[in-house]
């Protein structure tokens, strides 16, 4: 057998409940999740399958109920503020919706000078940032001396999405969880997007865990793939397999709901019992 | 040949905006839909889509100012009507409109038989609450959604659920011409998958007879629509259907968002995306020659100077470019 990279981050019985007594949602039901270094993971799953629930556990932002979380082979520790500022700079995240991504009162500068300082350069000499600025918006396609001077506001939807993987290129964490960050794009901007996480997974080595309802967006950029259904993993594999050849029933109606062009798109199997 | 329902000839509308500037943002859009067949409009955000949809209304309020061309419904000619005859004979019986996030407009506290009623109530006020209660059940019955949800608050219902109500009582009067903008955009796959279900069994029962449905996402327009139009800065740049937009496209524009479709396909992950690089103009000032000339690949020096023509090219094709068809696919299969 062929030695697999080794996984750079592993969940263990991740379980998240919600509420108690006669009112208790299982969010996230005993979950065993596994990602290894440089692939891109999908979890793909409808609303309200607990897909964005297990993401905030994995980035720390939420406590699970039960379980483990491994970070490098270690028993992941979050009880105190410290410990989780070191973690989170190890694992960052791009969310839905860019617009509220934002501090609107700072300009595109400062917000990629806050980057640059978090990452311990700020006695570096000023020259030395812009290039730093410049080399990241180029990463991304976008003109740096076009958004110095520039609000968030006066940024259309996509290029914020970009310029948001532009602050990632920046901080370089090891692990970046993007939580459905093209669901709100044009779907002419969302290849470029996808593009660009390829481009880190492939130029900077980054692990990227990427959470979507279109299993069409999945099987274009992930490795791996995760289908979640009511808070559990119902298969899981290479990409190729999982959305070629799928194996459980769930999977296959996620790859029916899609909309295709080469094959025809079959609409007698909707069944309307959802209220 | 079918009856022609919704014709639309060299319709302009602007905006007017706060400092006085007039921004054209459907620029003389001329369009046929024939009875029982569908019509989509594809196009990046920005292109003038959404403003189409409300400019076919013939319903305009401000900065939304009417300049020329007209639109017959049915041999009803809407333009020049008064608009409070607009609002009381045409819109909803004549003339539907579903926007986007149609679900936010059911007000939470009150019964979904309470919009059903208010829409009857606004056309026909002797109608009785019995009647309308038996018309929805049965219309509610046909369309798949269970009869509770008549007597339910909109915050019981899940979003999907909340799309497919607001479709259902948007159409209550049995519209001749349905425009569905975006109808299922805010919805996951599943959910999509339903209300695109929906609006394919109204235009089979017959409860509209024509739809226009406006969508970015190309695979859903080609399985739903007989035929597409690609618009970019509130101009047409081209027409055909479904298939040979999708699978032969024309205009460069065109061509470029055929290249960013993404789907659960075998061969999708060795095929590279290609997306076409920039924004929409400003159509505060348009380019004066071809408005697409700053993105093209192809640009010539001719195209910044001269305006293009819409041309024809017989069975109901025509695209908006100086390069001829063949010139157009030599070029694209040399890449």
């Amino acid at each position: 057998m062929v030695e697999e990279n080794q996984a750079i981050l592993k969940g263990v019985g991740l379980t998240k409940v919600f509420g108690l007594g006669h009112r208790k949602t299982i969010a996230v039901d005993h979950v065993d999740v596994e990602f290894r270094e440089g692939e891109v993971s999908s979890i793909v799953g409808e609303s309200g399958s607990g897909k964005t629930t297990l993401a905030k556990m994995l980035l720390g932002l939420i406590n699970p109920t039960e379980g483990e979380i491994y970070f490098q082979g270690k028993r992941l520790d979050l009880r105190t503020y410290k410990k989780k500022k070191e973690y989170w700079t190890n694992i960052q995240a791009i969310f839905q919706d860019p617009y509220s991504s934002y501090n609107i009162f700072n300009k595109i500068d400062t917000l990629l000078l806050d980057c640059i300082r978090m990452r311990g350069g700020h006695r570096l000499p000023h020259a030395r940032k812009v290039e730093m600025m410049t080399e990241a918006c180029s990463f991304v396609n976008l003109k740096y001396e076009e958004l110095t001077n520039k609000y968030p506001f006066e940024l259309s939807g996509g290029q914020m999405q970009r310029l948001m993987i532009a602050r990632i290129f920046l901080l370089k964490p090891k692990i970046l969880v993007a939580d459905e960050p093209t669901s709100m794009i044009d779907a002419c901007s969302r290849a470029t997007i996808l593009d660009m996480l390829m481009k880190l997974r492939d130029e900077v080595g980054m692990t990227i865990i990427f959470i979507t309802h279109d299993i069409g967006l999945a099987y274009y950029v992930s490795d791996s793939v995760y289908i979640m259904a009511h808070g559990k993993i119902v298969e899981s594999g290479s990409a190729d397999d999982v959305i070629l050849h799928p194996k459980a029933e769930y999977t296959r109606r996620l790859i029916n709901d899609v909309p295709k062009i080469h094959e025809a798109w079959d609409l007698s199997t909707v069944d309307y019992s959802e209220i | 040949m079918g009856k022609i329902m919704l014709e639309v000839n060299e319709l302009t509308t602007k905006y007017i905006t706060r400092f006085g500037e007039n921004v054209y943002a459907v620029d003389h859009v001329s369009l046929k839909v024939e009875e029982g067949k569908s019509l989509g409009i594809a196009g990046e955000s920005g292109c003038g889509k959404s403003t189409l949809a409300l400019s076919l209304m013939g319903y305009y309020f401000a900065p939304l100012h009417y300049t020329s061309g007209e639109i017959i419904i049915d041999g009803q000619k809407i333009t020049g009507m008064d608009p409070d005859d607009i609002r009381r004979k045409i819109l909803g019986k004549e003339i539907a409109y579903i926007p986007q996030a149609a679900m936010n407009a059911l007000n939470p506290t009150l019964k979904i038989i309470h919009f059903i009623e208010d829409v009857i109530h606004a056309h026909d006020p002797k109608a009785t609450k019995k009647e309308i209660y038996e018309l929805a059940r049965e219309r509610f019955a046909i369309l798949g959604l269970p009869e509770e949800v008549l007597q339910k608050y909109p915050v019981e219902l899940s979003g999907g659920m909340k799309q497919r109500t607001v479709i259902a009582t948007s159409v209550i009067l049995s519209p001749k011409v349905l425009i569905a903008d975006e109808p299922s955009s805010a919805l996951d796959v599943t959910s999509q998958k339903m209300v695109i279900k929906m609006l394919k069994d109204l235009m089979e029962k017959g409860f509209v007879k024509a739809m226009i449905f406006i969508t970015h996402e190309l695979p859903l327009l080609y399985n739903v629509t007989d035929d597409i139009m690609v618009m970019y800065a509130g101009q047409i740049v081209e027409k055909g259907t479904a298939r040979e937009v999708v699978f032969d496209p024309l205009h460069p524009y065109s061509k470029g968002l055929m290249g960013a479709i993404i789907v659960p396909e075998s061969g999708v992950r060795n095929v590279k995306l290609t997306a076409i690089p920039g924004t929409p103009p400003n159509l505060k000032n348009p380019p004066s020659g071809c408005r697409f000339a700053d993105r093209c690949k192809y640009v010539q020096p001719e195209c910044k100077v001269r305006s293009i023509d819409f041309r024809d090219v017989g069975n109901g094709r025509a695209y908006r470019c100086i390069f001829s068809e063949e010139q157009l696919r030599k070029a694209y299969q040399n890449g």
